[in-house]
């Protein structure tokens, strides 16, 4: 490995040095790899929309491809600055209503086919397949639980009437099945938080101290 | 005019989006795509005012010298070294060798092992918090271990507790994150129609 | 104070040690850890694996280098699978975080697959990386009608016209799939907008804690696949004939898990004790 790797490599290491120096407690290291983090991270997402979104999209469409109708977004992004001006600020809701309409819009109808109709019409698949002379008692039986699990659940979030009597009960057997899920959740941020750090200590020891 | 007409333009905007999805004529799908390719140029302007903002609390820390004002420095030099860099003219941009080292070197290493340090945080929550205190708290943890379980090479047990794991995540967790899903989905729903007709506005701020 | 009340007062810095100890042992005690596959995993390799050469897929690594340890396995293996069968791809990258690692990551799979078959890989012809551009949503909704709205360039600046791969492909219709890798909500706006509007077969690479998240999707064949965290990756790795680094971090897994299932049971073992040494001393 060449002088200027390794120096790089070091630097890196240190730097995740630093930060694990947090759990000790808190020291000048770890502040200053956290504030470096924020300027770095800043400062890289402000090049991306430089050099992927304003440029391509607008500088290069007006004055390379002689499209001046892409003025209209750039004046209408212009205005959203106006917001550091306390006094102009007002200016900014105009660019702003455009994009979060637009944004409300898309989401209406596909929000609601993703995430309400597939998933009722999924849930009344499970209905169909347990009617199917092919499908054993335990498919049956698991058909059950989702749909008694959906159902209670569902009744659990339904605030609107109060959590006594059948309802009370019904919400009470949708907590359990809603526990069992986050139980599954945990399980996996285990998996998943245990992964960062192998793969930090990996870096340590195969990259840096080449310890094999 | 400075409050009207924000939640007028909304209202078109949010409207015709809709109309377009269930009516996509050409004539509406030529204004549907030039919707797509504008807004996040005018987005972008939204995004800037933040990074706009982080650069100055950063420089008004270090003119005051409040507490902590050296570090503030810090984060001013990161943002301006990848800045100047990548925007120097002629120095290749986001391919820029110090651009490239500073992704590399600095915030790649940084950023993973600041979530890295959640493992032990998530250990020393389990030995202290994770208990059997009632029927409820037993089913997630039970849950919990058997999902944990079922990488582990347990001999004759390793097929069961696999088995038992599939059946955690397609029968009862299937049906919580389901009701969740849901909900999320018609909260989403009703939050987006408050917008476009104007009940929810407070993203116009005061006045 | 009884033993158990003593261990519950131990600093947690030794836990944080005890648990960084056991790591560093097992990454050198060399041991094989077996990967079954599971089916959501199978479905992801085998659509791939029918695919012709000359098919397209999209791969979307919506990701940044905070979830690499998880995700970067998944997608090498899988740019191996697509590099070997000849299946051309678009990239993008959704994450603001993402772009550089996206461009990396493309140009080790390429190294390896010329290190492999002496073939090297070329931009525009088998693969089209087109870089991030912010709103996900509207990027997909936006790709759906033409990659050329979101994309007029590629991430290198070329015009997406120019790219000879791309003379064939407008939108969704004209890809197979697309195998969206992500540690973002993004995930949610390829199934709601590009599976929900435009109907693409799609398929999830998501971090742990993301995983269970998405099984609704999986039975109602909004996706028709997941990978999930580590485990999901050296999944995909052993399916391609490549353990790599999720292969060997499953050691790691395993004995992590160990303590922290063993914390468990410690701590619900004083914790009883505790309570039992509480009330005998009520009554």
């Amino acid at each position: 490995m060449d002088w200027g790797t390794t120096i790089s490599t070091t630097i890196a290491a240190l730097l995740t040095l630093a930060v694990f120096s947090f759990l000790y407690r808190d020291n000048p290291f770890y502040k200053i790899a956290e504030h470096l983090v924020v300027g770095v991270s800043a400062g890289y997402w402000m090049l991306i929309l430089y050099h992927q979104t304003l440029k391509q999209k607008a500088i290069e469409k007006i004055f390379t491809d002689h499209q001046w109708w892409y003025v209209v977004p750039l004046v209408l992004g212009i205005m959203m600055l106006t917001r550091l001006v306390p006094k102009w600020s007002w200016v900014s809701r105009y660019p702003l209503a455009i994009v979060i309409g637009i944004g409300a819009g898309v989401a209406i109808p596909l929000e609601m086919k993703a995430k309400v109709i597939e998933q009722l019409n999924g849930t009344v698949d499970i209905v169909s397949q347990m009617h199917d002379p092919r499908s054993t008692l335990v498919t049956g039986i698991n058909g059950v639980i989702v749909i008694a699990g959906i159902m209670t659940s569902l009744v659990y979030f339904f605030f609107s009437k109060e959590h006594k009597g059948a309802t009370g009960f019904l919400a009470r057997i949708g907590i359990a099945v809603l526990m069992v899920g986050f139980g599954a959740s945990f399980g996996f941020t285990v998996m998943a938080r245990v992964a960062l750090l192998i793969q930090r200590l990996q870096f340590l020891i195969y990259d840096w101290l080449h310890w094999t | 005019m400075k409050r009207y007409l924000p939640i007028l333009l909304v209202l078109l905007s949010g409207a015709f989006l809709v109309f377009q999805y269930f009516v996509p004529h050409e004539t509406s799908e030529f204004v549907y795509e030039y919707a797509l390719d504008w807004a996040p140029i005018i987005g972008i302007f939204a995004m800037t005012l933040g990074l706009v903002s982080l650069a100055r609390v950063s420089w008004s820390r270090v003119r005051k010298r409040e507490a902590n004002w050296p570090y503030a420095l810090v984060t001013l030099a990161g943002l301006a070294s990848i800045l100047v860099a990548g925007l120097w003219p002629g120095g290749g941009g986001l391919q820029a060798p110090v651009v490239a080292w500073e992704y590399s070197y600095l915030m790649l290493p940084l950023s993973s092992t600041m979530y890295a340090l959640l493992a032990f945080f998530i250990a020393s929550a389990t030995y202290r918090a994770f208990r059997v205190r009632s029927v409820l708290a037993t089913l997630l943890l039970l849950a919990a271990v058997i999902v944990m379980l079922r990488f582990f090479p347990l001999g004759p047990l390793t097929g069961p507790i696999g088995g038992m794991a599939d059946w955690i995540l397609y029968v009862p967790n299937l049906a919580a994150k389901r009701a969740i899903l849901i909900g999320v989905g018609l909260g989403v729903v009703a939050t987006a129609m408050k917008i476009v007709l104007g009940i929810e506005r407070s993203y116009l701020g005061r006045d | 104070m009884s033993i158990w009340e003593k261990m519950f007062a131990l600093d947690r810095r030794w836990v944080f040690l005890v648990l960084v100890v056991a790591l560093l042992v097992s990454l050198k005690i060399p041991f094989r850890v077996s990967v079954p596959i599971s089916n959501e995993a199978r479905s992801i390799h085998d659509f791939v694996d029918h695919l012709k050469p000359g098919d397209v897929i999209h791969l979307a690594m919506d990701y940044d280098p905070a979830a690499m340890a998880e995700l970067q396995p998944m997608m090498l293996a899988v740019l191996k699978q697509c590099f070997e069968k000849d299946i051309k791809i678009v990239m993008t990258a959704l994450h603001q975080y993402g772009p550089a690692l996206a461009a990396a990551t493309i140009d080790t799979a390429i190294a390896r697959h010329e290190a492999r078959t002496g073939v090297r890989k070329k931009s525009g012809i088998d693969y089209a990386y087109l870089g991030y551009q912010p709103y996900a949503i509207l990027i997909i909704l936006g790709m759906g009608q033409n990659y050329r709205i979101p994309f007029p360039r590629d991430y290198y600046g070329v015009p997406l016209d120019s790219l000879p791969m791309m003379a064939h492909i407008q939108n969704f219709r004209d890809v197979k799939a697309v195998l969206n890798i992500s540690s973002t909500n993004a995930t949610d706006f390829w199934i709601a907008y590009g599976n929900g509007r435009y109907g693409v077969p799609l398929a999830i690479g998501v971090t742990g804690v993301m995983t269970p998240e998405y099984y609704p999707y999986l039975q109602t064949g909004q996706i028709f696949g997941i990978l999930g965290g580590l485990k999901g990756a050296a999944e995909y790795e052993t399916l391609v004939g490549t353990p790599g680094p999720a292969v060997d971090g499953m050691k790691g897994q395993i004995v992590a898990h160990a303590v922290i299932i063993l914390f468990i049971i410690i701590g619900n073992i004083g914790y009883f004790a505790v309570r039992r040494g509480k009330s005998a001393r009520a009554t």
